[in-house]
């Protein structure tokens, strides 16, 4: 090969380029400031288990968006105890998480993560 | 041989002739009997009507508009080419323009008129649009799933109503009070009347029709015979919006 040395580097200099999120982080470890998200209070759980709402909650709000929109059912049953919830953003969700900046957006920015939901959905809940 | 060859094939074609008329001499036959019907069959078929006998004396209200943008967070923008609309009023000759002739009478003349989204019961704004946004459900309302709304704006050029408003530009700064119990929109997405398909799936009146304080929009089930709109229908002559384009409108206007 011609200049084997210039290409073999080049190559090298390549896949570490590529590779720059892995190795960075197995090198420095994960960034700092991984939110702390406000506790509910009052609430013995969200609507459904807590692991899975952190791994699903956008399934399950794609799922609750086209019920609601598609086939007008409006009422999710928790699987934990039966308690019956609207499937509503800003009149359920925030209910508890009281504030979509402080819950769900410092979660977002952290990963990365670009949230369209409160492009629409409003983020001030009814007077009660 | 020949003759047997022959004579199979003439069988086969009478045959073949009979058998391929069948389905013309089905529809000849059952033709009278059939109660005629411009509607697809439903279960249950929303609809309105409006009664501009009532709505001509108060022309200066505007109740069934405000309580519509309000709480379906509709913003309000000056001028045609923004302006985003649900229910609105234009006059006589542009709302009804298979009416136009020279000697309207006096009553209609110029006069406005009530219009929103006709509810087709063949829509082509749901025919022509690519992701589904706008779709039709069983019970006749044609509604939109903003989520899916790409802004291509097809449905607005298939639309011959002008019942349907882009957002050029971020709703939210011309909301003049946000209705919490409703989404805005976002820029870039079509939307239009949803005959409060969020309210009448509940059991629920539109806002429109109790808006009216006169009583002059009525909306109900036209599959009820005994239905306060079936009544209304029963007992007045009512015309629609360009029902000659074959797109079955649903809002009926007593004239």
């Amino acid at each position: 090969m011609y200049d084997s040395g210039k290409v073999i580097t080049g190559i090298v200099a390549f896949i570490l380029f590529v590779s720059f999120p892995f190795w960075h982080n197995v090198a420095f470890g994960l960034p700092e400031g991984a939110p702390d998200l406000p506790r509910v209070e009052g609430q013995a759980h969200c609507v459904a288990d807590l692991e899975f709402m952190k791994a699903n909650h956008m399934d399950l709000l794609n799922t609750w968006r086209d019920e609601v929109v598609r086939e007008g059912d409006r009422i999710y049953t928790s699987p934990i105890d039966g308690t019956k919830y609207h499937k509503s953003l800003t009149n359920e969700c925030l209910g508890c998480h009281k504030s979509n900046e402080e819950f769900c957006q410092k979660c977002h920015d952290y990963a990365g993560v670009e949230v369209y939901c409160w492009d629409c959905h409003l983020a001030e809940r009814r007077g009660k | 041989m020949d003759k047997g060859r022959r004579k199979f094939l003439k069988v086969a074609g009478a045959a073949a002739i009979l058998l391929g008329s069948k389905p013309a001499v089905n529809a000849i036959a059952s033709g009278g009997e059939e109660e005629h019907s411009t509607a697809k069959k439903r279960d249950v078929r929303y609809a309105m009507v409006i009664d501009t006998r009532i709505c001509l004396q108060h022309e200066d209200c505007h109740d069934c508009e405000n309580a519509c943008h309000f709480n379906h967070n509709v913003p309000k923008i000056d001028g045609k080419k923004e302006e985003i609309k649900w229910i609105w009023r234009d006059k006589y000759e542009n709302v009804f323009t298979d009416q136009q002739h020279d000697y309207t009478i006096e009553r209609l003349k110029g006069k406005p008129f009530v219009t929103l989204c006709n509810h087709c019961d063949d829509p082509p704004c749901v025919r022509v649009c690519p992701t589904q946004a706008t779709y039709q459900l069983d019970n006749g309302i044609v509604t939109m799933d903003m989520h899916r709304c790409i802004g291509c704006r097809f449905c607005m050029a298939a639309c011959p109503y002008g019942s349907r408003s882009f957002n050029w530009s971020d709703p939210r700064p011309n909301i003049e009070k946000q209705n919490p119990d409703y989404p805005t929109r976002t820029r870039g997405v079509v939307e239009k009347c949803n005959f409060c398909v969020e309210r009448v799936t509940i059991g629920k009146k539109p806002h429109c029709e109790l808006a009216c304080k006169h009583g002059a929009i009525v909306t109900g089930d036209l599959t009820k015979k005994d239905s306060a709109i079936r009544k209304l229908l029963a007992e007045n002559q009512v015309i629609r919006r360009k029902p000659t384009l074959g797109t079955n409108p649903e809002v009926y206007y007593i004239i």
